[in-house]
C-alpha cells in the first residue's frame, strides 16, 4: 500500500513537472504579451514604453530561460505575482479556490444525492414509461446549455419574482459568511447541479442494470435476500466502481472551477479566474491554477483507485507473485 | 416582457416563487435593499486589475478613479481642455507659458500650473508640489512600471517648484499642447515615497494603491474608495476632504458583471442602477435592451471618438492603385449598415476626424454609395474581365483581397459579412479570415502581416494629431522595431510636413486650414476606408440627473460630483 503510494507520488511529481512546462510553453507561444494588451488599451504607449516594459517584466527573454526562472522561483515556494491582479499568486487563487470547491463540492454532493437514487430506481424499471421519463429528462439536462439555464433562473428567480440575487457572491458590504452567501449560491449551484445530474444518473442506471444481471444477483434472489438488500447492498455497490472512476476523474474540475455558470453569476472562482489569466498572459497565475487542477486530477484518481479496493473487497495493492 | 408572463403564468411557478420568498429573507441587503437613492450602483464588465493610477491601462480604472481623483487637465464634454485639478491653463497670452531656448538650441516651453487651493489628499494632507515631483520621479524611473513613461522621461525633461501650489513644466521642445498635463496623475508623496524608496523594482507590486486600497490618504476627489471585493465591487463613499462642490450620493457601488445578458437581467432585477457607456454595454445591446424594457429606462448614445475603420496594406499590389481602393469605398452603403445595424445611432465617418471635433472640416471629398461609380473606377484601374462574377486584369489575376477583424467580435463580423455581399456585387472577391485580438493585434498589425484589409478601432482623445498611425515614420518595420501605428504604409510628403507643423501650431485660426488640408488628403489618397464613429451607450434610470458623457477616453465621472437622484 506504501509503496502503491510513494509509486503514484513519483508519477505524479513528473507529471506535474511535465504539465507545467507544457503549459508554460504553449500560453508563451501564443501570439501576443501583456505588453501588447496594454497598448491596445492605450495609444499613448511608444515603442520605447514597450520595450522598456517588456524587458521589465522579463518578456524579452527566450521562454526556456522565463519557464527555468519561474520552476526556480515556484521550488522555493515563491509563486511570484500575478500581472492581472498585481497581488501576490497564493493571495489570489486562495480565495478563489474556496469558492469554486463550495460551489462545485455542493454542487457534485446534490448531483450525487440525486442521480444515484434516480439511476437505481431507472434501472429497476427498465424499458418502462418511468425509465423513460427519467431519460428524457437525463438528455434534457446534459443537453441544456448552462448560460440559457442561467439566465433562465436569473429571469425568474431574480427579475420575474425578485426573490434571488441575480449574481455575487455576497450582499454590498457584507461580511461573505457563509449564511450571507447562501442566497446567491442557489442559482449557480441549482444550474449546475441540473446540468451534471443527467449524466451521473445514466452512468448509475447502465451500471447498476449491469449487475443486476449478474449470476449472484439471481443467487441472492434465490436466496431469498430481501430485493431491498440485493439492490442497494450489492447490486449498487459494484454498479459504485465505474461511478467512482467517472467522479474521480472530474476531481479536477472542482479546483479549475465552471466557467460559464461563473461568468454568468458574476461568481468569482477558478474558472473565469484561469480564463482570463491565459487571455491576459498572466503566466502565474494560470500556470498555478492549472498545475493545481491537473494535481487535483491525479489526487481524484489515487483516491479512486483507493476507493475501488474499499468497494471490492478482491482489489488489493499487495503484489503477488504466480 | 412576452417571456416573463408565460412564465408568471403557470401556477407551479407561483408555487415556486412562494418557496423562493422563504429564502429571500436571507438576503438581508441582496436584491432589494441595496438600491435606495441615496446609493446608486453602476454595472460594469470589467475589475481592474490595478488602482494605481499610471500603470496599466484600463477603462474601468479610469472610470473608479475619475470618482476618487483628479487629473490636473481634461477634455470636457464639449471636447474643451479645462484645468480640474489645477486653476488655470496656461497660456502663452497670459505669459503664464513661456517660449524658451534650452542650452542646446532646442526651441521648448515653460508651462505653469498652480494647484487647487483647497485639494486636500483624504487624510487631510494638503496635495502639493511635493507630490508633482515624487510623480514625475516615480514616473521617469526606469523600473517603475508606469506605463506611459514617454511622457515623464522625454516630453517632460524637468518640473520646478515654485511654491507649494504653483510648478512649471518644461517641455523638450516648443509644443501646442503645452497646456496639456491630462496623464500626470499626482501621488501622495508622504505614502508612497517610502514603497517607491524601499525597491523601486517592485514598486508596482508594493504600491499602497494595491496593497491599502482603501487608505483615504490615496484619493483627493468627490469620493473615495472605502470598500475593494477583488473582482466584484468597489464601494465609494463621499470623501470629507474634497473641496469642490458636495457629491449627491451616500455611496456608490460599481458592480462586476462580466457577462452581458447577466448584466442586462441584475439590471432589470434592480441590483445594478445604471450601465455607464464607458465600461457597460455594446450599441447593438443597448438597442436591444432599449426595445424591450426603453419604458423604464433612459437609454443615451454618446458619439465618441472610436474611429471604426479598415486598415488597407498599401504594399498589397492591388491596393497600391487609389481607384481600387476608391472603387471599394464607394461600393459600400455606409448610411444603410450604420442603420440596419446600430439605428442610426452611429455617424458614417468620413475621415479620421471626428465631426464633433473643434478642427473637423467639411471641405474634402466624400464617397457617397454608388455600385455604378464603383465598377466603373475598377474598369478605369484595368479590372475589366469578369469570370465567375469576380473581376480578373489583363494579365488573368483575380481581384481577391484577405478581410481580417478580431474573431467572436459580433458586430465587426456581421458588418464584414454585409462588406463582403456588397463588394462581391462590384466583381470583388472577398475572403474573411479573423484572428483573435490578441493575435491581430499583437502580431499581424504590429508586424504588417495582413495581406489586405483589416477592421478595427482606433480610440484618439480630441484634437489627437494623427502622427503615429499616418506619418511616414511610423510605418512598423523590423529595423525600428515594429514601432508606430501606420500599420497601412501611407507615405505622402505634404501629410508628414503637416503634421510636423501641426504640432506646433498653435493658434487655431492657423491650425485649422492645416487640419483641413490634412483631411483632404485622408480622403483623397484613402489610406484606410473609414466607416463610422462609435457611440457609447448608457442606460440609466429615469431618477439619475447630471451625467453627461464624454465621448472621448475620459470619463464622464470626473463630474461625478454633480450626478443627483431626483
Amino acid at each position: 500500500m506504501l509503496r502503491f503510494a510513494a509509486v503514484r507520488l513519483l508519477q505524479a511529481i513528473v507529471v506535474l513537472l511535465i504539465m507545467s512546462f507544457l503549459i508554460y510553453g504553449l500560453i508563451g507561444l501564443m501570439p501576443g504579451d501583456p505588453i501588447d494588451l496594454m497598448i491596445n488599451a492605450d495609444p499613448n504607449v511608444t515603442a520605447a514604453d514597450a520595450a522598456r516594459l517588456r524587458a521589465l517584466y522579463g518578456l524579452d527573454q527566450p521562454i526556456w530561460e522565463r519557464y527555468l526562472n519561474w520552476l526556480t522561483a515556484a521550488l522555493q515556494g515563491d509563486f511570484g505575482y500575478s500581472r492581472l491582479f498585481s497581488r501576490p499568486v497564493p493571495e489570489v487563487l486562495a480565495p478563489r479556490l474556496l469558492n469554486t470547491l463550495l460551489l462545485l463540492g455542493m454542487s457534485l454532493v446534490l448531483s450525487l444525492m440525486v442521480a444515484i437514487p434516480l439511476g437505481v430506481f431507472a434501472a429497476r424499471r427498465p424499458n418502462t414509461a418511468t425509465d423513460t421519463a427519467i431519460n428524457l429528462a437525463c438528455f434534457a439536462g446534459i443537453s441544456v446549455p448552462p448560460f440559457w439555464l442561467a439566465l433562465l433562473f436569473i429571469i425568474l428567480f431574480a427579475v420575474v419574482l425578485g426573490v434571488l440575487p441575480a449574481g455575487g457572491m455576497a450582499p454590498v458590504g457584507g461580511d461573505g459568511g457563509l449564511w450571507e452567501r447562501l442566497p446567491y449560491l442557489v442559482m449557480p449551484v441549482a444550474t449546475l447541479t441540473l446540468v451534471s445530474i443527467g449524466g451521473y444518473t445514466r452512468f448509475v442506471r447502465a451500471a447498476v442494470m449491469e449487475q443486476l444481471r449478474q449470476d449472484y444477483i439471481r443467487t441472492a434472489r434465490a436466496k431469498g435476500v430481501p430485493e431491498r438488500s440485493v439492490v442497494w447492498r450489492h447490486a449498487l455497490r459494484n454498479a459504485m466502481i465505474p461511478v467512482v472512476t467517472i467522479v474521480a476523474l472530474g476531481f479536477g474540475s472542482l479546483f479549475s472551477g465552471a466557467l460559464v455558470t461563473e461568468s454568468m453569476f458574476a461568481y468569482l472562482g477558478m474558472g473565469k479566474l484561469i480564463y482570463d489569466s491565459i487571455l491576459g498572459n498572466d503566466y502565474n497565475i494560470a500556470l498555478v491554477g492549472l498545475l493545481l487542477a491537473t494535481l487535483m486530477t491525479l489526487a481524484g484518481n489515487l483516491l479512486a483507485d483507493l476507493g475501488y479496493a474499499a468497494l471490492d473487497p478482491r482489489i488489493t495493492f499487495t503484489e503477488t507473485r504466480t | 416582457m412576452a417571456i416573463n408572463r408565460t412564465l408568471l403564468g403557470y401556477g407551479r411557478f407561483k408555487r415556486m416563487g412562494a418557496v423562493a420568498a422563504v429564502l429571500m429573507g436571507m438576503t438581508s441587503a441582496g436584491a432589494g435593499a441595496a438600491t435606495a437613492k441615496d446609493e446608486l450602483v453602476i454595472g460594469a464588465v470589467q475589475f481592474p486589475g490595478t488602482f494605481h493610477p499610471s500603470i496599466d491601462a484600463m477603462a474601468t480604472k479610469g472610470y473608479i478613479l475619475g470618482m476618487a481623483r483628479r487629473p490636473f487637465t481634461t477634455f470636457d464634454q464639449d471636447w474643451k481642455l479645462i484645468c480640474l485639478l489645477c486653476t488655470e491653463l496656461p497660456s502663452l497670452e497670459k505669459g503664464t507659458a513661456v517660449e524658451v531656448t534650452r542650452s542646446d538650441g532646442t526651441r521648448a516651453i515653460d508651462a505653469t500650473f498652480t494647484i487647487q487651493p483647497g485639494a486636500t489628499w483624504g487624510d487631510g494632507k494638503p496635495v502639493t508640489t511635493r507630490d508633482v515631483l515624487f510623480t514625475w520621479e516615480v514616473g521617469r524611473h526606469p523600473l517603475s512600471g508606469v506605463t506611459n513613461a514617454q511622457l515623464f522621461s522625454k516630453d517632460i525633461v524637468g518640473i520646478t517648484a515654485v511654491d507649494d501650489k504653483t510648478f512649471v513644466v518644461h517641455w523638450d521642445k516648443f509644443r501646442c499642447g503645452y497646456d496639456a498635463i491630462n496623464d500626470l496623475l499626482v501621488l501622495p508623496e508622504h505614502l508612497e515615497r517610502p514603497v517607491f524608496e524601499t525597491d523601486p523594482g517592485q514598486y508596482r507590486n508594493r504600491t499602497l494603491y494595491d496593497t491599502d486600497r482603501t487608505n483615504p490618504g490615496l484619493y483627493f476627489g468627490p469620493y473615495r474608495i472605502t470598500r475593494v471585493e477583488a473582482g466584484a465591487y468597489v464601494v465609494l463613499e463621499p470623501n470629507p476632504t474634497w473641496w469642490g462642490e458636495q457629491p449627491g450620493f451616500k455611496r456608490i457601488v460599481v458592480r462586476t458583471v462580466e457577462n452581458t445578458a447577466a448584466m442586462e437581467a441584475n439590471l432589470l432585477s434592480g441590483e445594478i442602477d445604471y450601465v455607464a457607456g464607458e465600461v457597460g454595454l455594446s450599441i447593438e445591446q443597448a438597442l436591444a435592451f432599449e426595445k424591450r424594457h426603453g419604458q423604464r429606462y433612459n437609454v443615451v448614445y454618446k458619439p465618441g471618438l472610436f474611429y471604426e475603420h479598415i486598415d488597407l496594406n498599401l504594399d498589397n499590389p492591388i491596393l497600391a492603385d487609389v481607384r481600387v481602393r476608391r472603387a471599394l469605398l464607394t461600393a459600400v452603403d455606409r448610411e444603410a449598415i450604420s442603420r440596419q445595424l446600430f439605428g442610426g445611432k452611429q455617424s458614417v465617418a468620413h475621415t479620421g476626424v471626428n465631426p464633433l471635433d473643434r478642427f473637423y472640416s467639411d471641405d474634402f471629398t466624400k464617397y457617397p454609395f454608388n455600385q455604378q461609380a464603383a465598377v466603373k473606377l475598377l474598369e478605369e484601374a484595368g479590372w475589366t474581365e469578369l469570370r465567375d462574377g469576380i473581376r480578373q486584369d489583363a494579365s488573368g489575376r483575380r481581384l481577391s483581397l484577405e478581410f481580417q477583424s478580431t474573431a467572436g467580435n459580433r458586430t465587426r463580423e456581421l458588418v464584414q459579412q454585409v462588406l463582403q455581399a456588397q463588394w462581391r456585387k462590384i466583381g470583388v472577391d472577398v475572403r474573411i479570415n479573423n484572428q483573435p485580438a490578441r493575435v491581430l493585434f499583437g502580431e499581424t498589425m504590429r508586424e504588417r502581416k495582413f495581406p489586405a484589409m483589416a477592421m478595427f478601432a482606433w480610440l484618439s482623445s480630441p484634437e489627437n494629431i494623427p502622427r503615429t498611425i499616418l506619418h511616414s515614420s511610423m510605418i512598423p518595420a523590423a529595423d525600428n522595431g515594429f514601432s508606430g501605428q501606420n500599420y497601412n504604409g501611407f507615405r505622402d510628403a505634404e501629410a508628414d510636413r503637416i503634421i510636423d507643423d501641426l504640432e506646433v501650431t498653435c493658434a487655431d485660426d492657423q491650425a485649422k486650414p492645416l487640419w483641413t488640408r490634412l483631411q483632404q488628403i485622408y480622403a483623397e489618397k484613402l489610406p484606410a476606408l473609414p466607416l463610422y464613429f462609435r457611440s457609447d451607450s448608457y442606460i440609466m434610470p429615469p431618477w439619475l440627473e447630471g451625467v453627461r458623457p464624454t465621448g472621448h477616453q475620459y470619463p464622464s465621472t470626473l463630474w461625478v460630483e454633480q450626478w443627483r437622484s431626483k
